[in-house]
């Protein structure tokens, strides 16, 4: 029997024991009973006709999305979570320092949280070459949080090389979206 | 719980023989090979021959772009047996040497008796006593599963015989295929030199990288990220046992094995850059062979084991260099084009094979050790991860051919060139085997 099974079942139990409750007082002082009965019954006919005429209705609370939310707080920035570069390179460009600049606010006011960094190329150049530069692309974002105040215990490295590329083209418009750090929460 | 170590493991190992998927289309001919004739074995049995024996050897010789098969057409005759052979016919017509031979049902069920003679055609015209024609006489009996394989051996028969050098047509390819479509993408496959007798050996849904065959061709060295980090683990190709060998922080990478077998070049980046060390498969010892501030990777053992190879970018670009093992001097090896790559020593110690970058092109080179002179192999811009034929005869590498990446063989003088397009996904990463008989 699930759970749904077993709350339907108590719906039609319950006021079952609360009636079986009631009659097994009715042997008592029956004209006192009967007086209550009669002005029970009346206020609910009254209660009846009164909301016949009005309905109410209720609202939900105004809830932003967890990303709106997040915005709100480290700015839009914080919501782009890919970092590119240029070739064979692993400098951070001037462009994407508010990225990074809000990734490292959100880690600092949230120890407990942990970030990956994953660092990613382009297929030219060997598999083997590639590993390490994606690994120093990583290491360049690690850096710039942790020179940012986030703790090293919070950010994970990782290099996949050309092995996981965005674009899966072999020219330079797949090449350019491939040169990347990805942070990943 | 043992569901849950199987769940947590996205990757499954695999035996199973999957279909062929490569196929070598030669695209660049040689005028200088040699014309010889394969002709056709003949069936003695009843009923359908069992395969296209001779096509397989024919492939195989104009594959190694020494020597020119004459096509069947071209034949005057297609003798079976070198006894009554008119050799002035083949003579006449320039062929070198003739390879015949016939196959019959062998008494035992399922299993055939293939005998070839090789001959040579100067010598059989010339017709001197004491000068026999016949370079090779043999027999063999296999099953019909194993054809394939005999014809190789076959081809390294006739290859040696006639070039001195020993035959590489029975070795295997170990490649990395990347199929997209598939839910565990990444895969570790084998296939026999020519890409026929595809096997699937590992699959994951993480990346696998750098395959490397250990020297008695037995196990494969490789990186793989299925738990989300690089690890290098050690494989039976046979028992299918795997074995972690490092899962340190950061990088574990390019994993080479040594010529004696007991240990492995590897890179790892737990100090700080990426730096090669070795690594004793049986004790687990590191010993940190380089270090300093650049990235250095891609480490691959002499012939000797003496020295390692690598690629390094302390003087800026990345060259490659040779660290001998027992001093650790450290000289430069490259100097020529941009920048180069992913070196590896021919098996006779003589060149260096590696991709070279000229003008933003990354090609596969060749360079003589003892001059420095580097020649450049292939035309297209993409090629990398060289890996050398067991006999140093060719080179299979990745390039990316008609928008796809796959694999293509060059000779080792640049001359014959054959794409192996993929039919399925995308084929990176190949390591050519060691000799297997």
């Amino acid at each position: 029997m699930n759970l749904s099974m077993i709350s339907k079942s108590l719906l039609i139990a319950l006021p079952m024991l609360a009636l079986s409750a009631c009659s097994s007082n009715s042997d008592n002082d029956s004209a006192a009973m009967e007086a209550n009965k009669a002005a029970m019954e009346q206020a609910a006919m009254e209660r009846a006709a009164a909301e016949s005429n009005i309905e109410t209705d209720g609202v939900e609370a105004i809830e932003l999305s967890e990303e709106e939310l997040m915005a709100k707080q480290y700015s839009d920035a914080i919501l782009q979570k890919i970092i590119q570069f240029d070739f064979d390179n692993s400098m951070i460009k001037p462009e994407f320092t508010s990225i990074l600049d809000a990734h490292a606010k959100f880690l600092v006011n949230n120890p407990e949280k942990k970030v990956t960094i994953e660092g990613h190329t382009d297929e030219k150049g060997t598999p083997e070459y590639n590993i390490a530069l994606g690994e120093r692309r990583a290491m360049s974002v690690s850096v710039y949080l942790e020179n940012m105040g986030v703790s090293p215990r919070q950010i994970k490295v990782v290099s996949y090389g050309e092995e996981k590329p965005l674009n899966f083209g072999h020219a330079e418009a797949s090449w350019s979206d491939n040169r990347r750090a990805e942070l990943v929460y | 719980m043992l569901l849950r170590l199987f769940l947590s493991i996205s990757m499954i190992i695999f035996s199973a023989q999957a279909s062929a998927r490569l196929e070598i289309l030669i695209t660049e001919g040689v005028n200088s090979a040699r014309p010889i004739a394969v002709i056709p074995f003949k069936w003695l049995g009843d009923g359908e021959k069992p395969g296209n024996f001779s096509d397989i050897i024919a492939a195989d010789l104009q594959r190694s772009g020494q020597f020119s098969p004459l096509s069947i057409d071209k034949m005057p005759n297609t003798p079976s047996k070198s006894r009554g052979l008119n050799y002035a016919l083949w003579h006449k017509m320039g062929i070198e040497a003739l390879l015949m031979g016939e196959v019959s049902p062998a008494p035992e069920a399922g299993k055939y008796i293939v005998s070839y003679e090789l001959v040579d055609v100067v010598t059989g015209n010339a017709n001197v006593a004491d000068y026999s024609p016949i370079l090779e006489s043999r027999r063999g009996t296999v099953s019909k599963a194993q054809l394939r394989r005999f014809a190789h051996r076959v081809s390294d028969v006739v290859y040696e015989k006639l070039t001195g050098e020993k035959g590489a047509f029975l070795t295997r390819i170990a490649y990395i295929a990347v199929d997209r479509k598939s839910n565990h993408p990444y895969q570790l496959r084998i296939s026999d030199y020519d890409g026929y007798g595809e096997k699937l050996i590992l699959r994951s849904k993480q990346p696998i990288m750098s395959p490397s065959w250990s020297p008695d061709g037995r196990k494969l060295a490789y990186v793989s990220f299925e738990k989300r980090r690089s690890q290098i683990y050690i494989q039976d190709l046979y028992s299918q046992k795997r074995e972690l060998m490092t899962s340190f922080p950061k990088i574990n990478g390019s994993p080479s094995w040594s010529p004696d077998g007991k240990s492995l070049a590897i890179v790892l980046s737990k100090d700080g850059q990426p730096e090669i060390y070795t690594l004793d498969t049986q004790s687990k010892a590191l010993r940190r062979i380089t270090n300093n501030r650049a990235i250095d990777t891609e480490p691959s053992w002499s012939p000797d084991g003496q020295s390692l190879i690598f690629t390094s970018t302390r003087g800026g670009q990345a060259q490659i260099y040779q660290v001998d093992l027992s001093s650790e001097a450290t000289k430069r090896l490259t100097w020529e084009g941009d920048l180069n790559l992913g070196g590896t020593i021919t098996p006779d110690g003589a060149s260096l094979v590696l991709v070279s970058r000229h003008d933003g092109n990354y090609k596969i080179a060749a360079q003589d050790l003892a001059s420095g002179e580097l020649r450049t192999l292939t035309k297209t811009r993409l090629d990398e991860s060289p890996s050398v034929a067991p006999n140093g005869s060719m080179i299979i590498y990745s390039t990316v051919y008609k928008g796809r990446q796959g694999l293509a063989l060059v000779s080792m003088d640049g001359r014959f060139k054959a794409n192996i397009p993929a039919q399925n996904g995308e084929v990176k990463s190949p390591a050519w085997s060691p000799f297997l008989n």
